[in-house]
């Protein structure tokens, strides 16, 4: 399926299904995102948003449905897609520097046995520089805050140089400072032509952050640009029950006429 | 011989460490013990190639028991690996005594090892025990597979989800490391006993991940920390006339509580020095 330039959607996701133990997680998630789009996912806890990337990204089996990078499947496209796992899935106590994990996003590029050169160090360089994390490239991994762990994922991706990126939860448990520079950096990143995909559990930022929005709860509830999904109903509907916090959003969007 | 069977296990154990499945290594080393029964029966032969391939496949095997019972039950890793490894040591010693009665694969032998009569035992090549021989090419063997697989290990061990993200299988990494495990262990094994091969692999990656920062020193630090528990333990075993395997043990451990006590970084003393009275401190 091409959009009307003849592009390739950047990721396409089809009928997607997945379950953990027999009890579906997510049900036929569909939708298509086009290039160049800044994309949030946003849904309660336990909705399937991370299980819904890592599905994509083929580390969680599906059990139905598919999803294609650029006209692909994920597996030929391993290197347009950039993966960035929640910063708590790893040891942060393990004896590696900031640059050893930045350089990490180069060995898919470099293939097996052969080892990180000077190239790979001048773009792991550049891209912590990119995040502002340049000072620390030498600095041992356990002494980051959590903004700064961040960062250095952010930067470790940006090294990769993928086409379209997913992001589970960057912005969680980081500092204010982190998270403009990292919305700005992926402003950026998209204004260059990439896709960036992230999973984001704060609905009041929600709305200034990205292009489009996927509405999830086990299923897709919405899909589109965030001007026309990020109303107070559909946000009810994927949000169910929990009104305390809904409402007060649901009026803040009334009042501003969304 | 000690020194290499040392070597060895502190390459490796840097990755059981480092992947938190010291335990891992503990229930391999014990059930590759039927394989190498099996090979044993098989074969008649009690060194050499069968019993590597015999212990090679009980290793493999052992894991991929633990991964079926912890990924198809609500039963977590460590009581998947305490069934485990139970069980396949309890075939072994069942095979064993079975057919112990007309061997010289004695229990004894497997449990506590006997490092220190293997060199007047052994033949003889270039000077050095056979068995040393083995053990030498082995813990080259062990070096030159992470040399040449360092990135691939390092992404797969720090964040298997980004390495699969970029297409090297953490599954096959994590099949490959058990694998190259049970050989070493087997090498160990002969010389040291399953019971105390755990802390060949374990402490020197335990001290040297203390005093480090980057995995390349961990991993040369665990190598002194080898070569150095193995003279201690040498020389200790002989001034006490106690085996040899103990002694190093012993030797590394006490290089272990040096190295926690007086780490630059992380040691007692430096913690202490950085901030003397912790509860005092949390209360202000």
């Amino acid at each position: 399926m091409s959009d009307e330039h003849g592009h390739d959607p950047a990721l396409e996701v089809h009928d997607l299904t997945v379950s953990y133990l027999r009890r579906p997680v997510l049900y036929g998630v569909d939708f298509l995102v086009p290039q160049g789009r800044l994309v949030g996912i946003i849904g309660p806890n336990g909705a399937g948003k991370s299980t819904l990337i890592k599905s994509i990204m083929g580390l969680v089996p599906a059990s139905g449905g598919w999803a294609r990078i650029y006209g692909k499947p994920v597996k030929e496209q391993i290197r347009r897609v950039g993966y960035v796992p929640q910063r708590e899935s790893v040891d942060w106590d393990f004896p590696v520097n900031v640059m050893d994990v930045v350089l990490m996003g180069c060995y898919g590029r470099i293939g097996l046995i052969r080892r990180t050169g000077r190239k790979e160090k001048a773009r792991a360089s550049e891209a912590l520089d990119k995040v502002g994390m340049l000072p620390y490239a030498g600095r041992q991994i356990s002494n980051l805050s959590g903004g700064q762990q961040q960062r250095v994922f952010i930067a470790r991706a940006l090294a990769q140089e993928s086409d379209i990126y997913l992001m589970d939860e960057p912005f969680s448990g980081v500092d204010a400072a982190t998270e403009a520079a990292l919305v700005t950096l992926m402003k950026e990143m998209r204004d260059m032509g990439k896709t960036v995909i992230v999973v984001h559990h704060d609905l009041a930022t929600a709305r200034e952050y990205f292009d489009m929005l996927l509405l999830l709860n086990m299923r897709v509830v919405a899909f589109g640009n965030t001007r026309e999904v990020f109303t107070g109903k559909l946000l009810q509907q994927t949000y169910g029950g929990r009104l305390t916090v809904l409402s007060e959003i649901a009026d803040k969007v009334a009042k501003d006429g969304g | 011989m000690a020194l290499f069977v040392t070597v060895a296990c502190a390459l490796i154990g840097n990755y059981l460490v480092l992947r938190r499945i010291s335990l891992v290594g503990d229930a391999i080393s014990h059930s590759v013990l039927p394989g190498i029964a099996i090979a044993f029966i098989m074969t008649g032969s009690r060194t050499g190639t069968p019993m590597f391939i015999g212990a090679l496949v009980a290793g493999v095997a052992a894991t991929v028991f633990i991964e079926i019972l912890h990924s198809r039950s609500r039963l977590k890793q460590d009581a998947a690996i305490g069934i485990t490894f139970s069980t396949l040591f309890a075939i072994g010693v069942i095979l064993i005594s079975i057919h112990g009665a007309h061997t010289d694969l004695d229990l004894d032998c497997v449990l506590f090892g006997k490092m220190d009569f293997l060199p007047v035992k052994e033949p003889v090549f270039l000077g050095l025990p056979g068995v040393a021989v083995t053990m030498g090419a082995l813990a080259f063997c062990v070096g030159l597979l992470i040399i040449l697989f360092y990135k691939e290990l390092l992404v797969s061990s720090f964040d298997p989800a980004l390495a699969a993200s970029m297409g090297i299988h953490p599954r096959l990494v994590h099949y490959l490391l058990m694998s190259v495990l049970s050989v070493v262990v087997v090498g160990a094994f002969t010389s040291v006993g399953a019971i105390l091969v755990i802390a060949m692999l374990i402490l020197p990656a335990a001290t040297s991940c203390l005093l480090s920062e980057r995995l390349w020193v961990m991993m040369l630090l665990s190598l002194l920390h080898a070569f150095l528990s193995s003279l201690a333990g040498v020389h200790l075993a002989v001034a006490l006339q106690v085996p040899t395997a103990p002694a190093c043990v012993v030797a590394g451990t006490g290089l272990f509580v040096i190295a926690w006590i007086a780490s630059p970084r992380q040691g007692l003393i430096s913690l202490w020095l950085r901030n003397p009275d912790p509860e005092g401190a949390m209360e202000a």
